[in-house]
C-alpha cells in the first residue's frame, strides 16, 4: 500500500523535464496520470528514485485533427479520448479501460509508454499503424507503433526521452470493431482484438488486426489480415480469416486462461471484431 | 398485560437509524481512531509456503529513524498460550498444532507472521519491515488435500499426519436406503476456496495503560476477543475492554480471535504506548481466514418414481495450515441440513479435515451450509435428469410436507417450521416456465445458450441452543445464548445493550422497532448500543444468522420484563390489576379506559423517584439471557437464469428471482438487503471468485485484481418475494436471514449453467464456472 | 526521508497548505493530515473505489494519486458532498433505498454516483452499473445502490459543487 521513498520534481517545462530525467538516470521516471506507475509502486514492484511530474505541463494535452490524422497529446486522459467519438476505435478502446475513475486520471501517453501488452491502447495503435513522438535533449523523433514496443513492458523510448504526442491516421470510411474479453468489465483484457477494415463493393480492400495480451508485445494478426484482404467481406471469408487470428502467437498462460484458451479467444474475438467492422465499413 | 400498538413499527420498512453517520462520512471505523503517541505496527510475513526459520535479523530496521521496537516470537515467551481452537467434540480426536501470533520455528503458509516492527509513522514502519532479513530453509509445500491425506510430507512434522480429524453425522439406515434405491448416482462435487473479503480490511488499536487495556478491533466477536486477550496476556478479564467500532463488513472473516489482536495488545503492554495495526488488502487475502474448500463424494439413492431413499456425503475439507477458532467445526454445520428440505430416511455425512500449507479456513458467510445446499440441490437436478422427472416435480414429491412440522429429520435435528411447496409455488408465480422454454429455443437458434436453475433450500441458524452446540453437545466451548439489557431513562428515552455485534445488518434499527412497539415509544428514542465489552452484559457477537432470532429475542424478552414492571407501577398508580394494563397509543393504560394512562416517561419518572409499590426495586432496567430452545430453519426457493456464450464460455446472470421465508418480518427492507447481498455472494463464488494456490503454495489470487469480486456491471437487479411461516421457537416468530441468500444461490447458478449446457452434451460441471472451465467442458463434450 | 514538498489544495471549499513526503498518497493526506476520515481505503490495487473523491470535479481514486499531484486542485470528499441537515440527493437516496449496509464502500460509491449524475442527469440502469464498475461493495449486491442512483437522478437534486 505504501510506495518506497523517492525524490520528486515538478517540471515547469518540457526541457526541464528532459533535463531532470537525464540527471536522474536509470531510476528516474516520468509521472503524468500515474495510473500505470503508482499501482506498481504501491506493491513495491517499482521503486523509482526520482519522479518527474509532467502532469500539468502545458502543450502536452489536446486532441486535434491535423491533415489526414489525429494528434492526441500525451497527457490526454482516457476519458477525453473516449469522449471524442470521431477517434473511432481509439475512443472505443479507451472507453473500456478499467473504470471511470481510472479513465479520469490515466493518460494515453502513460499507457503507451508503459508498454503493457495487456493494455487496450498498444494493440490499437499497432493496428492503426500509428506512431508516437518522443523528445529528448537531442531533439524529437517519431517512433512507429511497430518500433515502439520491444518486449514485455519495454519500449524504444530512451531514458531521458518524453513521449509528447500520439499520431493516428483518421482512416475515414474504414469500419472498425473492438472486442475485449475479460471476466469483469473493470479487468484487463484476457484477450482483445481490434480490427479496422476498408471495403469497396463488398470486397475487403484492406484490413488491419491488432491483438492484445497474446504475447509479450502487442501483435498484428497478419495471417488473418492476409486471408481477408481482397476477399468478399462476408461471413464466410471473415470466419476463414478469423481462424488464422492466433497464427504465430505464443500467449502467456495465467490462472484464468491457458495459452490454448487465449488462442481460441483470439479466433472468436477476431471473427466478432471483423463482423463489427464489416457492418460499418 | 398485553401490548397493543395501533401502528406497530415491527413489520415496516423504516429507513435505518445507522445511516446518517455513514452517508456523511462521520462514522468511526478502526483506522479513523487516533490516539496520541501511537506506534504503528508493520508485520514481517513469510514469502514461503513452508519453511524452517533459520534466522531473523531486525538490526537494520531498528537502526532507522523513528523505529522503536522490533519483536519476534522469542520476545513473546510470556504469552499464556497459543491462539485458541474453541471446538473439542466429545470422543473425537482433533490434531491441533500450536499456532502463535508470531511464528515459532517454522512458517506454514504464505503470509505467516514472523516479526513485527513498531514506529512513529505509518509509512516508515513499512520501509523498516522491508529491512528485516529472515533466512528460511524451505520445506516441501503441501497443497493438494488428497495427496496430503495419503502421507508424508507433513505440514506439521511432529504430528506425523496431515489428517486433522474425522467427524460423522449419520441418521437412518443408510445401507437399507441404498438397498431400497433403484437408481444410485454419484458425483464429485467441489466447493472451492473463497475469501470473505469485507471491503474494510481488519485493524487493531491497542492501548495499555495503568494495568488495563482497551482494544479497538474490527471484529464480529468483541467478547470472545476480550476473553482470549485476557487469558493469553495473563490479565484479569475486567481489565480488558474490547470495542468493535464501526465495522466495515465481516462475512465471517471477522468471527475470529486473530494473532494480530493478541500481538497488538501484547506490544502495547510491552512498549507502554498505543499500537495500531491496519491490514492491507494484500495481507487480508493471504492471512485473514478463508472459507469453503471441500471436495465431496456425493451419493444419492432413489426409487424410479422419484422417492429419495438415501443420501451420503463424504467430505474432504482442506482446512489450511492451522486450526483457528472454529476451523474444523465449519463443515459440520452443513451436516445438520445435508438432506435439505427433503424427507430422506437415511442421511450420512462423513468429514475428514486435512492440513495443507495454505491460509486456515473458518466460518465464511453460510459456513458449511452453502456447501450442503450446493450438494443436495445439484444432486436433485442430476437425479431428475437421470429419472426423466421434471426437477421441480421431483423436489415437490420429496419435500417435507407442511403438516410434518416441527419435523424431526434423519440428521437428528428438528426443523422448526416450513412450507417448502408454498415458497416454490410463490417462486413460480414469478417464473413462467413455458415462456422461458420458448425464449430458450429462440435464443439457441441465435447461438445464445440460456439456462434456468433452481435451488430450494433450508438452513439451520440462529446460533445456538447451548445444549446442542455446547461442550456436551457438538463440542463448541461456549454457550451460544445471547444477552440484552434494556434501560429506560428518567425521561422515557431507552438505551438497549445487545451482546450481538452488528456490522452492517441494520440491527440498531430493527432492534429499536421491536423495543419501541413494546414500550409505546418512537424508535427514534431507542438507542441500541453494541460492540463494547465495558457496557452491557456479556455477549456472543454476530454470526450464524443469530442476531435477530437469538439476540433480538433476548431484547424482546428483556423489554417484556420492563413492560411487566411498568405495568405493576401503572396498576399501582391507577388502582388497577397489572394484568389489565396495556400499552396503547403511547400510553400504559387500563383496558377499556385508553384516556387515563401514563406514558413511559411518566412511568420512568415514578420508577426513578422511587415512588414504586412497596417491595419493588426502584429503576426501570432489565437484563435477559436468551438460550434458544432450538435453532431456526429459514427456507425458500430461488431461480437463476443465465446466458452462456458457448464460444467463449462466459456466463452472465440475466435474471435472479428469490423467494425467502424468514418467519415474521421485522423490517422487510432490511430482509431484502440481506438477501440481495447473499445472492451476490453466491453468484460471486459460482462465477468469479476463487482463492488459488499454485503447487508451490504461492497465493496466485492475492489482490483484488486477481480475486474477482463481482461489480455492479456484472450483476442484474434481483427480484425478491417472501412467504411468511413463523418460527415457533421464539416469541416473535422470526428466523435469521443473513446467510440465506448465499446458502441458496451457488446451487441455483450452477444448475442454471448445467441447464444451459445440456444441449451441448455437458450434464455436470463444478464451480468456479469461469469462462475457461465452461469452454473446456463444452470442448470435452464434443469429444 | 525525501524532502517534504509544499502542497496547496482546496478541499471541500477550504484552502490548505501542507508539507508532505512526495510519496504521500492523497487519501492519507485527506485522512491523516486533514482529518477527513470519510474517505476509505479498501485495497492496494486501485480496484475497490472506497477512496473515490472528486478532483477538479471528476471522480478519481485518491489512493492512486500522490498528494503532490493535487497541487492547486479542488478536491471534494464525502464530507463536502452534503451535510446532515442538507443531504445531497445521492445521500438522501442511499438512505431512503437502503443503498448501504456496513457503509464502508458508501462514501466512494456515492462520489462515483455523483460524478455520473453530474455528467448524465438521466442514466439508464445499464449506464449506472457501468459507471460503478470501479467500486466494490460486498454487502448490498449493488441492487439498492443502483436503485438509489436512479432515484437520485429522478429527484434532480443539486449537482455537486460549482466545478462539476
Amino acid at each position: 500500500m505504501i510506495p518506497a521513498e523517492f525524490d520528486y520534481t515538478r517540471a515547469g517545462s518540457l526541457s526541464e523535464a528532459i533535463q531532470a530525467l537525464e540527471q536522474g538516470g536509470e531510476d528516474a521516471k516520468l509521472l503524468a496520470g500515474g495510473h500505470s506507475l503508482i499501482p506498481l509502486m504501491k506493491l513495491r514492484l517499482a521503486a523509482p528514485s526520482l519522479l518527474v511530474d509532467i502532469g500539468r505541463l502545458p502543450g502536452l494535452g489536446g486532441i486535434e485533427r491535423e491533415n489526414g490524422g489525429w494528434r492526441i497529446g500525451a497527457l490526454a486522459r482516457h476519458a477525453d479520448v473516449a469522449g471524442t467519438a470521431e477517434l473511432g476505435i481509439v475512443a472505443r478502446a479507451a472507453g473500456t479501460i478499467a473504470d471511470p475513475q481510472v479513465r479520469n486520471r490515466g493518460t494515453i501517453g502513460g499507457s503507451l509508454a508503459h508498454g503493457d501488452p495487456a493494455s487496450d491502447l498498444p494493440a490499437v495503435l499497432l493496428a492503426l499503424e500509428g506512431s508516437v513522438t518522443v523528445q529528448g535533449s537531442g531533439g524529437q523523433r517519431s517512433l512507429s507503433a511497430q518500433e515502439l514496443f520491444l518486449d514485455y513492458m519495454e519500449t524504444a523510448i530512451a531514458p531521458g526521452e518524453v513521449l509528447t504526442e500520439v499520431r493516428v491516421p483518421a482512416l475515414d470510411g474504414w469500419g472498425f470493431g473492438y472486442q475485449k474479453f475479460n471476466r469483469r468489465s473493470e479487468d484487463w483484457a484476457m484477450v482483445a482484438v481490434s480490427a479496422v477494415v476498408r471495403a469497396s463493393g463488398g470486397v475487403c480492400e484492406d484490413v488491419r488486426i491488432g491483438l492484445t495480451n497474446m504475447g509479450s508485445v502487442p501483435l498484428r494478426a497478419t495471417a488473418a489480415e492476409a486471408a481477408l484482404r481482397g476477399k468478399p467481406l462476408d461471413g464466410e471469408s471473415i470466419a476463414a480469416a478469423a481462424e488464422q487470428a492466433a497464427e504465430g502467437t505464443d500467449p502467456p498462460a495465467d490462472l484464468n486462461a491457458s495459452a490454448d484458451f487465449k488462442r481460441h479467444l483470439a479466433r472468436v474475438l477476431c471473427g466478432r471484431a471483423l463482423q463489427e467492422a464489416a457492418a460499418v465499413a | 398485560m398485553s401490548a397493543t400498538a395501533e401502528t406497530p413499527h415491527v413489520g415496516r420498512s423504516l429507513r435505518r437509524k445507522e445511516d446518517p453517520r455513514l452517508i456523511t462520512g462521520r462514522a468511526r471505523y478502526i483506522d479513523d481512531i487516533v490516539l496520541p503517541g501511537t506506534l504503528w505496527a508493520a508485520i514481517v510475513r513469510s514469502p514461503e509456503a513452508h519453511a524452517t526459520i533459520v534466522s531473523i535479523d531486525g538490526s537494520a530496521a531498528l537502526a532507522r529513524d523513528g523505529i522503536h521496537a522490533f519483536y519476534t516470537s522469542e520476545d513473546m515467551s510470556d504469552l499464556g498460550g497459543p491462539l485458541p481452537l474453541a471446538w473439542a467434540p466429545p470422543g473425537v480426536e482433533v490434531q491441533n498444532p500450536e499456532h502463535w501470533p508470531l511464528a515459532r520455528g517454522t512458517v506454514n503458509h504464505v503470509g505467516d507472521p514472523v516479526a513485527v516492527v513498531l514506529g512513529d509513522d505509518r509509512y516508515a514502519v513499512v520501509d523498516a519491515a522491508e529491512d528485516v532479513i529472515v533466512e528460511y530453509d524451505p520445506l516441501p509445500a503441501i497443497t493438494d488435500p488428497e495427496a496430503a491425506l495419503a502421507g508424508a510430507p507433513f505440514v506439521h512434522e511432529s504430528l506425523g499426519t496431515n489428517k486433522v480429524h474425522e467427524w460423522s453425522l449419520a441418521g437412518g439406515d443408510l445401507e437399507a436406503g441404498f438397498a431400497e434405491a433403484e437408481v444410485t448416482l454419484e458425483r464429485r462435487i467441489v466447493n472451492h476456496r473463497i475469501a470473505g473479503a469485507p471491503i474494510e480490511p481488519r485493524g487493531v488499536l491497542a492501548d495499555y495503560r495503568a494495568g488495563a487495556i482497551t482494544l479497538w478491533t474490527s471484529t464480529q466477536v468483541p467478547h470472545f476477543v476480550r476473553l482470549f486477550t485476557a487469558l493469553l496476556l495473563g490479565m484479569s478479564e475486567e481489565r480488558v475492554r474490547v470495542i468493535a467500532p464501526e465495522v466495515g463488513g465481516g462475512f465471517g472473516a471477522k468471527l475470529q480471535v486473530y494473532g494480530e489482536e493478541i500481538l497488538s495488545a501484547w506490544a502495547s503492554r510491552r512498549t507502554g504506548r498505543p499500537v495500531k495495526w491496519i491490514e492491507t488488502r494484500t495481507e487480508n487475502m493471504a492471512v485473514t481466514h478463508q472459507g469453503r474448500d471441500q471436495i465431496a463424494q456425493v451419493k444419492i439413492g432413489a426409487k424410479r418414481d422419484g422417492t429419495v431413499t438415501a443420501f451420503h456425503v463424504k467430505i474432504l475439507a482442506d482446512l489450511g495450515a492451522y486450526n483457528m477458532l472454529l476451523t474444523p467445526l465449519i463443515p459440520s454445520l452443513g451436516a445438520f441440513v445435508m438432506g435439505g428440505c427433503y424427507k430422506i430416511p437415511a442421511v450420512q455425512t462423513d468429514i475428514t479435515g486435512v492440513f495443507t500449507n495454505k491460509c486456515p479456513t473458518d466460518a465464511i458467510r453460510g459456513a458449511g451450509r452453502p456447501e450442503a445446499t450446493h450438494m443436495i440441490e445439484l444432486m436433485m437436478d442430476q437425479l431428475a435428469a437421470e429419472l426423466g422427472i421434471d426437477r421441480l416435480e421431483l423436489r415437490r414429491m420429496n419435500f417435507i410436507p407442511p403438516e410434518d412440522f416441527p419435523a424431526a429429520v434423519a440428521t437428528g435435528v428438528v426443523y422448526d417450521s416450513g412450507n417448502y411447496a408454498g415458497s416454490l409455488d410463490k417462486l413460480m408465480e414469478h417464473v413462467d416456465m413455458a415462456e422461458f422454454r420458448r425464449e430458450q429455443e429462440e435464443l439457441r437458434a441465435k447461438g445464445v445458450h440460456r439456462g434456468i436453475g433452481f435451488s430450494t433450500y433450508t438452513e439451520i441458524c440462529g446460533l445456538a441452543p447451548s445444549r446442542i452446540t455446547g461442550p456436551a453437545g457438538v463440542g463448541v466451548g461456549a454457550g451460544l445464548w445471547e444477552s440484552a439489557m434494556v434501560r429506560v431513562h428518567n425521561t422515557g428515552a431507552v438505551t438497549v445493550y445487545t451482546g450481538t455485534s452488528p456490522h452492517g445488518q441494520g440491527l440498531e434499527t430493527a432492534f429499536a422497532q421491536i423495543v419501541a412497539d413494546k414500550l409505546g415509544v418512537d424508535p427514534q428514542v431507542v438507542e441500541v448500543m453494541h460492540g463494547d465489552t465495558a457496557t452491557g452484559p456479556e455477549g456472543r457477537g454476530t454470526y450464524g444468522s443469530r442476531s435477530l432470532a437469538n439476540g433480538g429475542e433476548a431484547i424482546a424478552r428483556a423489554t417484556d420484563k420492563v413492560v411487566a414492571k411498568a405495568a405493576k407501577i401503572v396498576a399501582h398508580e391507577l388502582e388497577a390489576a397489572p394484568e389489565d394494563i396495556e400499552v396503547r397509543g403511547g400510553k400504559f393504560s387500563v383496558k377499556g379506559s385508553p384516556d387515563k394512562g401514563l406514558t413511559l416517561a411518566e412511568v420512568a419518572g415514578i420508577a426513578y423517584i422511587g415512588a414504586v409499590p412497596e417491595g419493588m426495586e426502584p429503576g426501570l432496567e432489565e437484563t435477559m439471557f436468551n438460550d434458544p430452545e432450538n435453532f431456526v430453519f429459514p427456507f425458500g426457493a430461488h431461480a437463476c437464469v443465465v446466458d452462456v456464450d458457448a464460444d467463449t464460455g462466459k456466463v452472465k446472470v440475466v435474471r435472479y428471482v428469490a423467494v425467502d421465508d424468514c418467519g415474521n418480518p421485522v423490517n422487510p427492507m432490511l430482509i431484502d438487503g440481506q438477501v440481495h447481498g447473499g445472492i451476490a455472494f453466491g453468484i460471486g463464488q459460482a462465477l468469479y471468485e476463487r482463492i488459488h494456490y499454485d503447487e508451490d503454495g504461492q497465493l496466485v489470487t492475492g489482490t483484488f485484481v486477481d480475486y474477482a469480486l463481482p461489480t455492479a456491471a456484472e450483476l442484474p437487479s434481483f427480484e425478491t418475494d417472501r412467504t411468511v411461516t413463523p418460527s415457533p421457537t421464539n416469541s416473535m416468530g422470526v428466523k435469521g436471514v443473513g446467510e440465506a441468500g448465499t446458502i441458496a444461490a451457488s446451487a441455483a447458478v450452477n444448475n442454471a449453467v448445467i441447464d444451459a449446457l445440456r444441449p451441448l452434451g455437458v450434464d455436470f460441471i463444478n464451480m468456479p464456472l469461469s469462462p475457461m472451465r465452461v469452454w473446456q467442458a463444452i470442448e470435452e463434450a464434443k469429444g | 526521508m525525501s524532502d517534504p514538498v509544499p502542497v496547496s489544495l482546496t478541499v471541500n471549499g477550504v484552502e490548505h497548505q501542507l508539507e508532505v513526503e512526495p510519496r504521500r498518497l492523497l487519501v492519507h493526506a485527506l485522512r491523516d493530515d486533514l482529518g477527513l476520515t470519510g474517505t476509505h481505503v479498501g485495497c492496494d490495487t486501485s480496484n475497490c473505489g472506497a477512496c473515490t473523491v472528486h478532483l477538479d470535479g471528476k471522480p478519481v481514486k485518491s489512493c492512486t494519486i500522490f498528494a503532490v499531484q493535487a497541487e492547486g486542485a479542488e478536491v471534494t470528499t464525502v464530507e463536502g458532498l452534503g451535510t446532515e441537515s442538507q443531504l445531497h440527493a445521492v445521500q438522501e437516496a442511499f438512505w431512503n433505498d437502503h443503498g448501504l449496509q456496513c457503509g464502508y464502500c458508501t462514501p466512494g460509491m456515492m462520489m462515483a454516483a455523483a460524478g455520473l449524475l453530474a455528467e448524465n442527469a438521466d442514466p439508464s440502469e445499464a449506464e449506472v452499473r457501468h459507471a460503478l464498475e470501479g467500486n466494490l461493495c460486498r454487502c448490498t449486491g449493488y441492487h439498492n445502490i443502483v436503485k438509489a442512483v436512479l432515484d437520485a437522478a429522478k429527484t434532480k437534486g443539486p449537482t455537486i459543487g460549482a466545478q462539476s
